[in-house]
């Protein structure tokens, strides 16, 4: 592993684990104690049509695929907070039809060669020092937020009903938080992939809840299992030479069983 | 019918007048009229899809008066109603949220200024004081879940507490707690009654008699009984009041 950190793009891979772990703690404990995994795995899907967008139209991806993703957030919430009966019909259809668009402009794109794969399973090994500049201010601003409206983040998670009673905006934190996922699922894509976002966003998160007694301790907690996972999963993926996002979410997974274990035999 | 029994020089805490409300087209409540007192202990009873969680949640303004009008200290509802506090009927709902008791206790807190960093030190401190008084303060760093179902019901109105108000709502404080914690929450309603008006929606007849002193019924229209001087009528300790029972002895009475 030591002599692996020696290239760049293994450093790089390492920053963008540790951001991304990070990322995925904090923003994972908002979706899993809110009930939202499947609005944030419907729109991490979604947001491959802001890949293709992006692709087709020549514009940078993370740009791209950042507003086509809090434009399908701004969507589910839209949709959660009006259509509340028919909540799962609509995430299966911008899910779907997000990732057609993404297919379709990809294949209209002349001359590219599509690698859907690396979208679906990560490219962590192809971090560029642009990707960690990016990632790296979406960390900031999210941190940043967080902080500033802990308290009716908290109490809107909680009890919602409650939180309006008391004055706090329910709506607007709301979808604040979905933004903030989608925003999340956008560079977890580029390290994970998109179909392995949704455990990266759960399982350590599954872990810290058992753990903390408190939302705050659960995203520093579940910021550092992730982060555990993702760097044994990369040093898994460096040594047998597998595909990165694979190895992250089958050691998390392994993680899990194991944890899950004890609790049991406890 | 309106109730003003031995209240002539208390103060009217809530001024009900000629409301009715209705979810699209079905009348739920009809012509409401109802003074509640200052001190008051008023239970409000009937059946279920009577009308009793709806006049609550008009109090509250989670619902808009679409006609007639409610009164708070003879001014019209606002949209923070600082004055009142509230206990919700379902508090075993996200019980695996990770959270301590102290910060449930510290979302009493009313909005009336800009977002906050964190806790202050005066905030947590009369939190403790609130938990002090429901008995919990021993159990402020513990997380919610870990809790029994009484305990998380007086969490629940220690939060309600926290704003310091002048009424007490709660919507079936009692449901789904053992014989042993519903007798604990009466108690301690029992005596933040000595200070706060406090209206409880309730089946639990038996031990609403022992603690109210008004009795509203609700199934569209509303009826009410003052059951203060009538308590020793009848044996209060019996378990097994019905609310058939309920209503024929209160139709005796002379209100």
């Amino acid at each position: 592993m030591l002599e692996a950190l020696s290239y760049d793009f293994m450093q790089n891979a390492l920053i963008a684990g540790i951001i991304v772990s990070f990322l995925s703690g904090i923003i994972g404990s908002l979706i899993v104690v809110n009930r939202m995994v499947f609005l944030a795995g419907g729109i991490a899907h979604a947001s491959y049509g802001g890949i293709g967008i992006a692709i087709f139209s020549g514009i940078p991806i993370f740009l791209g695929t950042s507003v086509f993703a809090i434009i399908a957030a701004l969507f589910m919430a839209f949709i959660t907070m009006n259509k509340r009966e028919s909540i799962d019909v609509f995430v299966g259809l911008v899910w779907a039809v997000g990732m057609a668009i993404g297919i379709i402009l990809i294949d209209l794109t002349p001359g590219y060669n599509a690698d859907l794969m690396s979208y679906l399973f990560g490219s962590i090994l192809a971090v560029n020092d642009n990707d960690l500049y990016f990632m790296g201010s979406l960390f900031v601003i999210i941190l940043f937020v967080i902080t500033f409206w802990y308290r009716d983040i908290l109490a809107v998670s909680y009890d919602s009903e409650y939180a309006a009673l008391s004055g706090t905006n329910v709506k607007f934190f709301y979808t604040l938080i979905l933004v903030l996922s989608a925003m999340t699922g956008v560079i977890a894509i580029k390290v994970v992939g998109l179909i392995l976002v949704i455990a990266l966003l759960t399982i350590p998160i599954y872990i810290a809840q058992n753990i903390s007694s408190s939302l705050y301790s659960m995203m520093i907690t579940s910021g550092f299992i992730a982060t555990a996972f993702t760097i044994v999963g990369l040093w898994i993926s460096y040594s047998f030479n597998l595909t990165s996002g694979a190895c992250i979410i089958l050691v998390s997974a392994l993680s899990l069983m194991i944890f899950m274990l004890y609790l049991k035999l406890k | 019918m309106q109730l003003q029994i031995n209240n002539n020089f208390a103060q009217t805490v809530i001024e009900i007048e000629n409301l009715s409300f209705s979810y699209d087209k079905d009348l739920v409540l009809e012509d409401i009229n109802l003074k509640v007192f200052d001190k008051d202990f008023l239970a409000i009873i009937g059946p279920n899809g009577g009308g009793k969680s709806t006049l609550i949640k008009l109090i509250l303004g989670i619902n808009k008066v679409n006609k007639g009008s409610i009164k708070f200290f003879d001014t019209p509802l606002g949209k923070k109603n600082l004055d009142i506090g509230y206990v919700p009927q379902n508090t075993n709902v996200n019980i695996n949220f990770p959270i301590k008791v102290v910060e449930v206790v510290l979302m009493g807190h009313k909005k009336n200024k800009t977002p906050l960093f964190g806790y202050k030190k005066e905030e947590i401190n009369h939190a403790i004081d609130v938990l002090k008084q429901v008995k919990m303060q021993e159990y402020a760093n513990s997380k919610i879940g870990s809790l029994s179902g009484g305990q998380r019901q007086r969490v629940m109105i220690a939060r309600a507490l926290y704003s310091n108000p002048k009424i007490l709502l709660l919507d079936e404080p009692t449901s789904n707690i053992d014989a042993d914690g519903q007798s604990h929450i009466y108690e301690l309603l029992k005596n933040l009654n000595k200070k706060v008006t406090i209206v409880v929606i309730s089946h639990d007849l038996s031990i609403i008699l022992d603690y109210a002193t008004k009795v509203a019924y609700i199934n569209k229209k509303l009826s009410s009984h003052d059951v203060s001087g009538m308590r020793k009528d009848f044996a209060t300790k019996n378990k097994h009041i019905c609310e058939v029972e309920l209503l024929e002895m209160l139709g005796k009475c002379k209100c």
